[in-house]
């Protein structure tokens, strides 16, 4: 076990990725010469060499478009987003393609392809690079959607989405690459997607995340030790959902309260809240409430906290389905 | 760094007129390529013409015809090797006949049936493509892809004027230049996407202009000159195998035909223009070419039209004699390892439908 920072598991999973299977090559904007704007690919190209760890011009649909080709030739390629907005132009292959293309040849192809970018806000950063975009990708059939909210998590899921048949798109919460260390196993480690994890156990009230939104909803749970006990579920994936997992949780607590940092409309809080109202309705002791991002341009960064979803949103939407 | 590239600004011709204009020749064409490459044009013109009628008849759904462009088809996959990749587009549907994918699959194609779906690494031929441009990155990237491996593999694409508006072509044709890929882009300029004529669609003097922006050579063919375009896609492929990277080709025709089935283009062309490049159509210009050489016969010119109008018989027999298709198959190769919903919803599904 080594402690590493969340940034420096991704980087060791693509160390251990590329070693193991030659056809895994890396792409992107910055991503070889320089190591990526936050070095999460460091190292890559002086130890595999340029031609698979590849500078690509400024380009996301030709990055994403080329990757396909890139299948179709034999390759397993990871696709760097330099940030969650930027992939936007990409979305045009991903829609059209990435996700429908093994379909298209009646599974004869794979597309073992991955995308992962840094998402979310926080950072005091420019417009267009905070996004959570998470529900496009989720949205799009033939498409996985993997988030890890720790070091460990960002390099199994990783790894897990780079050996998956299928496209899978990971996002990494760049609030949390560098906040603080944790033990990640060395060598190759894997974490399948669909399998969600219990990161407190609790027997009130279910507080279900994923992403940078566990750590908020971890103090929540904290600040409300002396009024409720709170679970935390961290889904880690999001398509595969583990439903099972989730439906476990509730049952056992009776009350749920589901976090995110995207907008509110149609975002995968919506997906959890729908999932439980099908599937858990007479286990429930109360609403299920969202507490997400607002339904409007993500802000101005001096003002960018009053739009994300903070420990006293979660702790009041807590709160209110403990009083129903 | 990269030197400027004029783009060649006459339209590169082969075929003369029978008249004044004097016909040439390409040289390391034999007599039985000459009729090899009659015979394709020959298969994807009935393709195209019986369609129509399959189309009116109610067999096949709305259907992208390509009259008078099967030169520009025929003539850029005969310089391929086998081994060589081609990307459609729509109007490229049935250009996998020239690779052996059977008439019966593209009819189905055409019919919504999942029989029309191949797998392209059995013909080489990828899957054909409906949004406009996005093909272009793939077949850069498998050709990119394929030097990489060590592979002698060479991609085509075709795409029409229209697309070189697309980001698509735009960033497709960067990422070739860049990566040097063997690649060979195929730009048939019929002048017309849908009811938009291409003075609506560029500025630019030629579309061969464009490759100029991205360090790609390029060349202009007359698109209804199969000898042309096949020269000129032979010149590109020698560049490709040997590291050269990427040529644009632009092959310049005329859309003699409407857009596809569902659509009225006596709304919007030049009559005149229809009639001229009527006249001058691909097929009956090679065909003319080859009888005053001498290396076609009436005969021979019949007895092809006939194996070709028999195969598209057998083709709809086929296709219309493929058994309804499973609704199971809905679910089915949307994923390598499905998300465990899928088998729920199936299961559903089957329920409703009183088959589980």
């Amino acid at each position: 076990m080594a402690e590493l920072l969340l940034v420096e598991a991704v980087n060791d999973a693509l160390h251990v990725e590329m070693q193991r299977d030659e056809s895994v090559l890396v792409m992107g904007e910055d991503v070889g010469r320089l190591g990526g704007v936050f070095r999460a690919t460091a190292g890559l190209q002086e130890r595999f060499g340029a031609e698979r760890c590849i500078d690509t011009p400024l380009a996301e649909a030709g990055i994403l478009g080329t990757a396909v080709g890139l299948c179709m030739a034999g390759w397993r390629p990871v696709v760097e987003m330099q940030y969650d907005a930027f992939s936007y132009p990409s979305l045009d292959q991903l829609i059209n393609h990435v996700g429908r293309y093994r379909w298209r040849t009646r599974g004869k192809m794979s597309f073992p392809l991955t995308i992962r970018m840094p998402y979310g806000g926080g950072v005091r950063a420019p417009e267009l690079h905070d996004d959570s975009p998470e529900t496009y990708y989720v949205h799009t059939p033939g498409v996985k959607v993997a988030i890890p909210a720790t070091p460990a998590d960002a390099k199994g899921l990783l790894a897990a989405a780079i050996r998956d048949p299928d496209p899978v798109v990971v996002l990494e919460p760049k609030l949390h690459y560098r906040t603080a260390k944790a033990e990640v196993p060395d060598g190759e480690h894997v974490v399948r997607l669909g399998e969600s994890r219990v990161v407190r156990e609790g027997s009130d009230l279910t507080l279900v995340a994923y992403g940078a939104m566990v750590h908020v909803a971890l103090r929540a749970a904290d600040a409300l030790a002396e009024e409720a006990s709170c679970e935390v579920l961290d889904l880690r994936s999001l398509k595969p959902l583990d439903e099972d997992g989730l439906l476990a949780s509730v049952a056992k607590t009776g009350r749920a309260v589901v976090v995110q940092e995207a907008p509110r409309v149609c975002g995968f809080a919506a997906e959890v809240s729908a999932v439980l109202a099908e599937k858990a309705i007479f286990d429930l002791r109360g609403p299920v409430i969202r507490v997400t991002g607002y339904d409007v341009p993500y802000p101005y960064w001096q003002i960018e906290d009053a739009y994300m979803p903070s420990v006293e949103r979660v702790v009041d939407a807590a709160r209110r389905v403990l009083a129903a | 760094m990269s030197r400027v590239l004029p783009a060649e600004g006459d339209l590169r011709r082969v075929i003369g007129d029978g008249a004044g204009v004097l016909d040439g020749e390409v040289p390391g064409l034999t007599p039985d390529d000459l009729i090899a490459l009659y015979r394709d044009l020959v298969l994807l013109r009935t393709y195209d013409e019986r369609s129509v009628v399959y189309h009116r008849q109610g067999r096949i759904g709305t259907y992208a015809i390509f009259w008078n462009h099967e030169a520009m088809q025929a003539g850029s996959v005969f310089a391929l090797e086998d081994r060589d990749w081609i990307f459609p587009a729509y109007r490229e549907s049935a250009i996998g006949l020239l690779r052996g994918i059977p008439v019966s699959t593209v009819l189905s194609w055409w019919r919504g049936h999942p029989a029309g779906w191949w797998n392209p690494a059995e013909f080489n031929v990828a899957s054909i493509c409906v949004p406009i441009a996005t093909q272009i990155p793939h077949a850069v990237g498998f050709a990119w892809g394929s030097a990489l491996k060590g592979e002698d593999r060479v991609a085509l694409v075709l795409f029409g004027d229209g697309a070189t508006s697309e980001g698509a072509f735009h960033e497709g044709l960067t990422f070739a230049g860049v990566m040097k890929a063997p690649v060979v882009l195929f730009c048939n300029n019929n002048q017309w996407a849908i009811s938009t004529p291409l003075s609506q669609q560029t500025a630019a003097p030629t579309l061969a202009d464009k490759a100029i922006g991205y360090g790609i050579p390029s060349v202009r063919v007359d698109g209804a000159d199969v000898l042309a375009v096949y020269e000129a896609t032979r010149d590109a492929v020698l560049r490709a195998r040997a590291g050269d990277g990427p040529t644009f080709v632009e092959a310049v025709t005329y859309r003699a035909a409407p857009h596809a089935t569902a659509d009225d283009p006596s709304i919007y062309v030049d009559p005149e223009r229809v009639e001229e490049a009527r006249e001058n159509e691909c097929v009956g210009r090679y065909e003319r070419y080859l009888l005053r050489t001498g290396v076609l016969t009436q005969e021979l010119a019949e007895e092809i039209r006939q194996e070709t109008l028999e195969l598209m018989r057998a083709g709809i027999a086929a296709a219309e004699a493929e058994p309804p298709a499973d609704p199971s198959l809905v679910f089915e190769h949307a994923y390598g390892n499905p998300p465990p919903s899928q088998a729920g919803d199936l299961a559903e599904l089957r329920r409703i439908l009183g088959d589980g």
